[in-house]
């Protein structure tokens, strides 16, 4: 059952049926799919999510696809941990971290594949394609195999090496292009024109692809005994993400799943790649492209498609954006890790240390309950870590080498 | 000076269909009024009411965007192309 009216371009409100198609014929705008809330509130309920599957699936009535059947690795309803010690270190007082690394492939982007390719199906699509940081390639790629589908899977060739590897060992066609992301991604761009039968997931289907994200905001929702979080700090890429997350929360509370949405919504990027949070922090109502130079690869967008978006979400919500040092990002990571035992990816580092600054600066209030999205998972970025992490000591195998290291 | 425009599905049904135009123009701004000349309506699309480049269009210049060079008044060498890209991709 699908609840999907059809796609609306987002700036100029004209209508196209439901195909694999991601920009308005007229003013290029992105489009997005719009539902009957009326007949969904029909039928959905508290109860009727809590019975479904432990996976984004309980969530079907809506997102975009028909269910005949779903594409499904077990992705979403992954944990929402309360995060006591990292709270007390911050001066919060209810902080939580909805712990994204635990998707199948690692990251939050197996959300986004699998509507984007369980529709593609639908949509008769045979091929899986995108441009990607390295994530989505992890998780098309998965997908793709699990699907049966033939994969192109666009990388910038100096992609951090596990995820590389984690990309070539589903068997798909993985082109490594010379380039940054942006690059990649324009190439993409004008590849999708051309194979236009193939599913670009984060391109000519991208208005399904993006309505994966939603399920960040009702999870979090529903693992909160269905009470809106205060403020929630989400990465910034291409700020599709964080522009779903407020959807969500908004499709919730049109419902009646929840209360009225109040949700502040902060944004977190890296200093070497932050169009978004400098847009926001000087005050400017246009979004200045730049060239990404930062160890957060999944985040190095110089030029997000939604970023604007992201932006305003930011501004109408009340929310705040930081923008963190390489060196910030890792302590991030690091502080996380010890805190919480959660181990992010360089985004989650930027998260976190963007929630540190935003506490700092008075953005965050200290009652305010506070969820902070952790969206990969650490083994894939080890090599950002460098020589900052190793044994604490080296040891003779005998008794007496280790006392002496125990009482040194 | 000719140019090869490469030019994108949404905007094909003004050029008769054709993926790739050539016009005259010697910076981006000729380039885009010499298209509206030959394709009537094509300039509505990618400018906004100001003149301005729409925010949702990107331009390369071979591999650049022209945001990162003198946006509209970009100028052209002999032989170079231009491609219309919809921005809506990617993240």
């Amino acid at each position: 059952m699908s609840f999907v009216e059809g796609l609306s371009c987002r700036e100029c409100g004209r209508m196209y049926p439901i195909s694999a198609y991601n920009a308005c014929e007229f003013c290029f705008g992105p489009l997005e799919v719009t539902y009957d809330y009326e007949a969904i509130k029909k039928v959905i309920s508290r109860e009727s999510i809590e019975a479904g599957p432990q996976t984004i699936w309980r969530y079907s009535d809506l997102l975009p696809t028909k269910a005949t059947p779903n594409l499904d690795l077990g992705t979403g309803y992954t944990p929402l941990l309360r995060a006591d010690h990292l709270a007390s270190e911050l001066g919060l007082r209810n902080l939580y971290i909805k712990d994204d690394t635990r998707n199948p492939t690692g990251s939050f982007k197996d959300r986004v594949v699998s509507v984007a390719l369980s529709k593609a199906r639908e949509l008769g699509l045979k091929v899986a394609a995108c441009p990607s940081t390295g994530n989505l390639a992890n998780s098309v790629a998965a997908h793709a195999a699990r699907a049966g589908m033939e994969a192109y899977i666009f990388v910038p060739a100096n992609l951090e090496h596990n995820k590389i590897a984690m990309s070539a060992i589903f068997g798909g066609n993985l082109i490594a292009v010379d380039g940054n992301y942006d690059q990649v991604n324009r190439l993409c761009a004008e590849l999708a024109m051309i194979h236009d039968n193939w599913a670009f997931v984060n391109v000519n289907v991208r208005p399904y692809y993006a309505e994966g994200s939603k399920t960040l905001a009702f999870e979090v929702v529903e693992q909160l005994g269905w009470q809106l979080p205060d403020h929630v700090v989400v990465p910034i890429a291409s700020g599709s993400q964080l522009t779903k997350i407020h959807k969500g929360f908004n499709e919730l509370a049109t419902l009646g799943l929840s209360e009225e949405n109040h949700v502040r919504i902060s944004g977190a990027q890296a200093l070497g790649c932050s169009p978004v949070a400098q847009a926001f922090l000087s005050n400017a109502d246009y979004i200045t492209p730049v060239k990404p130079d930062t160890i957060a690869k999944s985040l190095a967008i110089g030029n997000p498609a939604d970023g604007w978006y992201a932006l305003e979400t930011i501004r109408k919500t009340g929310g705040g954006a930081a923008a963190v040092s390489d060196e910030e990002l890792l302590e991030g990571i690091r502080l996380l890790a010890k805190t919480e035992g959660v181990f992010a990816e360089t985004a989650g580092g930027v998260t976190i240390a963007s929630l540190v600054k935003l506490v700092s600066s008075g953005v965050i209030k200290p009652d305010e309950t506070v969820v902070a999205y952790i969206t990969g998972n650490g083994l894939k970025t080890i090599e950002a870590l460098g020589d900052k992490v190793g044994p604490t000591t080296t040891i003779s195998p005998n008794i007496d080498s280790f006392e002496e290291f125990l009482h040194r | 000076m000719s140019v090869t425009v490469r030019i994108p599905t949404q905007l094909r049904s003004l050029t008769d269909g054709l993926a790739e135009v050539q016009v005259e123009g010697g910076t981006v701004k000729e380039v885009v009024t010499n298209l509206e000349q030959t394709y009537p309506g094509i300039g509505e699309r990618l400018l906004d009411e100001s003149g301005a480049l729409r925010r949702f269009v990107n331009v390369y210049l071979v591999d650049e965007d022209i945001r990162f060079l003198q946006g509209l008044d970009t100028e052209i060498n002999s032989g170079q192309s231009l491609s219309i890209v919809p921005a809506v991709a990617g993240g």
